[in-house]
């Protein structure tokens, strides 16, 4: 797999679907959590919500360098507003897998609780307390979080639209074991 | 609580002779409890304290010292943590309102350095300890400054499920500046 046009890399391919399992653990979690009564529960989720989220903006740091010196396959053919939509949900996913994490971190930093990942490497605050800024980025966090969710709706149907309707290579690109079973 | 108003009062009457009943400048003061949540830094500071100090550099054998804390005005940074903290759990603060330091002894341990042995009284808990603090006359003021090292459990800070120490360790520093307006 060392052509630039065949398929996506290993690597590229390990990065998607890892990334995906941590978003699809932290996006819940995140959600459950924050409805939790102040107890030991909700302390240990929080930190592992934050874990997750630095580990998925590393992983993802590592994806776009990748991305950006590994082309990925050329689009097979569709209709221009497809392909449109296509590459605006794409780039828009990249943006907002690393943004949402970024401002997870402000809003932390912004409350007062530091990010000490693992309980271990503490990340530095990148702003100063203020609660009233972290009140508007919890705001803005959700907000991203809601716009990731869409677009991953929209991902999820967008491939299985090329896999069971157009019955293309594009889904089967992502997940090697459909490939073999279509020509 | 008896012995601590009796404590204080015998601090009084000792601080009397020297006339030095000296006035806490509270702006300028601070008492911060520093906690580690699954590895995190967390911050709190009690808002409302008062410290007697009787001190002369030249003679730190004759010093006294008395800090007087409102435990019900610890803030975290968040209305709702600061609720939980004020719980039987935690500090019990309508059981416990107060908490103290008494010195028993200070003791000259290098220039413009000085260990100051007493009792802190936390949450009905009297333990002997001893504060590393560091003295330094700023013009008409005297400043002093230092971090002790307490181990909450010590105090039953924390019970029941709290007690667990890989969610919220044990030792917790408790940072303090003392600017006393001298006469």
């Amino acid at each position: 797999m060392h052509g630039t046009t065949v398929g996506y890399t290993r690597t590229a391919i390990g990065l998607h679907w890892l990334i995906a399992l941590l978003i699809f653990a932290a996006f819940p979690l995140g959600v459950y959590m924050t409805d939790l009564p102040f107890s030991p529960m909700r302390l240990k989720l929080y930190s592992y919500h934050k874990w997750l989220g630095v580990t998925v903006f590393m992983l993802a740091v590592l994806r776009v360098l990748w991305r950006l010196t590994h082309a990925a396959p050329p689009p097979v053919a569709m209709p221009a507003w497809q392909r449109i939509a296509s590459v605006a949900t794409h780039h828009l996913l990249y943006i907002l897998v690393l943004a949402v994490p970024v401002s997870g971190w402000l809003m932390s930093s912004a409350l007062g609780m530091q990010t000490v990942y693992l309980g271990v490497i503490p990340l530095p605050d990148l702003l100063a307390r203020d609660k009233a800024l972290g009140d508007q980025l919890a705001i803005l966090h959700k907000a991203l979080n809601l716009s990731m969710a869409v677009l991953v709706i929209a991902h999820v149907l967008g491939a299985m639209k090329h896999h069971f309707i157009d019955r293309d290579v594009v889904m089967g690109r992502m997940i090697p074991f459909l490939a073999s079973r279509h020509p | 609580m008896n012995k601590t108003a009796i404590g204080l009062a015998l601090t009084a009457g000792l601080l009397l002779p020297y006339n030095l009943l000296a006035q806490m400048d509270t702006g300028r003061s601070s008492v911060v409890a520093i906690s580690k949540q699954m590895g995190v830094p967390v911050e709190g500071d009690f808002k409302r304290f008062n410290a007697q100090v009787s001190f002369d550099p030249a003679k730190p054998a004759q010093a006294r010292a008395s800090v007087e804390i409102d435990i019900a005005s610890f803030d975290i940074g968040a209305e709702d943590y600061n609720r939980e903290v004020r719980k039987p759990e935690w500090f019990d603060a309508a059981r416990f309102p107060k908490a103290s330091f008494v010195t028993t002894a200070i003791k000259s341990v290098g220039a413009g350095r000085y260990e100051a042995s007493g009792r802190l009284t936390i949450k009905g808990v009297s333990r002997n300890v001893v504060a590393p603090v560091s003295f330094r006359a700023q013009g008409t003021q005297q400043v002093f400054e230092g971090v002790l090292p307490i181990r909450r459990l010590h105090y039953n800070i924390g019970t029941g499920e709290w007690k667990d120490t890989s969610l919220v360790a044990d030792e917790v520093q408790v940072r303090f500046r003392i600017v006393i307006n001298k006469k």
